[in-house]
């Protein structure tokens, strides 16, 4: 092995180590390496109405509707929790929380097998799926 | 040899990086054709305004099944509830034993446990009269002899559906006169 290959093998391991070594940060997995608040506002919308009960029953006729068994709820947190399995793990929440006096903000997260879903398109199908159960338009949060 | 050495290594760089990295499919959150056909199997709805009673009903069901309940909150209308099977399948398991015998004992894997879920979901619909509409779902995984995870299914079979509210109507049939 000539001196060259060496030195271009020991760089290819120690480049693997660091790349390896970023996805096994447990910090980073607690605290997430994306932008909150972009995520945030991908994941999140407005909506015209008040009624709590009704959007966490409608969060979960979605859910249902999208393939995925629901897991638990809290109608006082305003929480809905569902699992996917199509060959591929899939879990969302919903959470459902009073926007000003007669607006409700409805937000959607989701991880896809080990990874969390940060593409904005998926949360966009979740929404038109949603806005059509409730009748009511969804509203990007500023 | 070096040439190929720079290019080989960061394509194996990105191949490690990314493997178990896919993405999500596109029509992961996404209505299709089969949503509505979907709803109509896993729904049925009861002549009823009592929520409570069909609730009830249901979580005497899952039991009578064999399922044990996880969670539930009435206020909106959900019961969650699983058991533990055995998955072991004689054809599977006669497979296995050949193949482990043709190629060694790895080889030999086959389903041996699974776990089942149900999620019932009620919520009162109005069809001209007003009635508590009921809609279950099922999914599984299961496990093999070397507790790998082999399926991650969700129940679509139509007589599991026919079946479980056959015995739902009798069920609340049975509650509301207090059998």
């Amino acid at each position: 092995m000539s001196k060259r290959t060496g030195i271009i093998g020991a760089m290819f391991v120690v480049i693997c180590s660091i790349g390896l070594s970023g996805c096994n940060n447990p910090n980073e997995a607690v605290l997430g390496s994306g932008e909150q608040v972009k995520l945030r506002s991908i994941q999140s919308r407005r909506f015209e109405t008040n009624n709590k009960n009704k959007t966490l029953r409608t969060a979960m006729a979605t859910l249902q509707d999208l393939g995925f068994v629901i897991d638990e709820a809290d109608e006082v947190l305003g929480t809905v929790s569902a699992t996917k399995l199509n060959s591929y793990a899939m879990r969302m929440t919903v959470t459902v929380r009073p926007y000003g006096e007669n607006q409700l903000v409805v937000r959607a997260s989701a991880q896809y097998n080990l990874k969390s879903v940060e593409d904005p398109e998926p949360y966009q199908h979740f929404f038109d799926a949603f806005s059509k159960a409730m009748f009511l338009t969804a509203q990007q949060i500023e | 040899m070096t040439k190929y050495c720079l290019l080989f290594s960061p394509s194996l760089f990105l191949i490690l990086m990314f493997q178990g990295c896919e993405s999500i499919p596109k029509d992961a959150l996404r209505m299709n054709e089969a949503t509505i056909e979907q709803r109509r199997l896993q729904t049925r709805t009861f002549e009823t305004t009592d929520e409570t009673k069909i609730l009830s009903a249901s979580a005497s069901l899952l039991q009578d099944l064999g399922f044990t309940l996880d969670k539930s909150e009435t206020k909106v209308g959900l019961i969650v509830a699983s058991k533990d099977r055995s998955a072991a399948d004689a054809g599977q398991i006669t497979g296995a034993v050949l193949k482990g015998i043709l190629f060694g004992a790895y080889a030999a894997t086959y389903d041996n446990k699974q776990k089942i879920r149900a999620s019932v979901v009620t919520h009162p619909a109005y069809e001209g009269k007003y009635r508590i509409a009921v809609r279950v779902t099922f999914q599984r995984i299961v496990w093999n002899n070397r507790d790998q995870i082999t399926k991650l299914e969700r129940l679509n079979d139509s007589e599991l559906y026919v079946g479980f509210f056959d015995k739902l109507s009798k069920a609340v049939f049975l509650e509301a006169h207090d059998i």
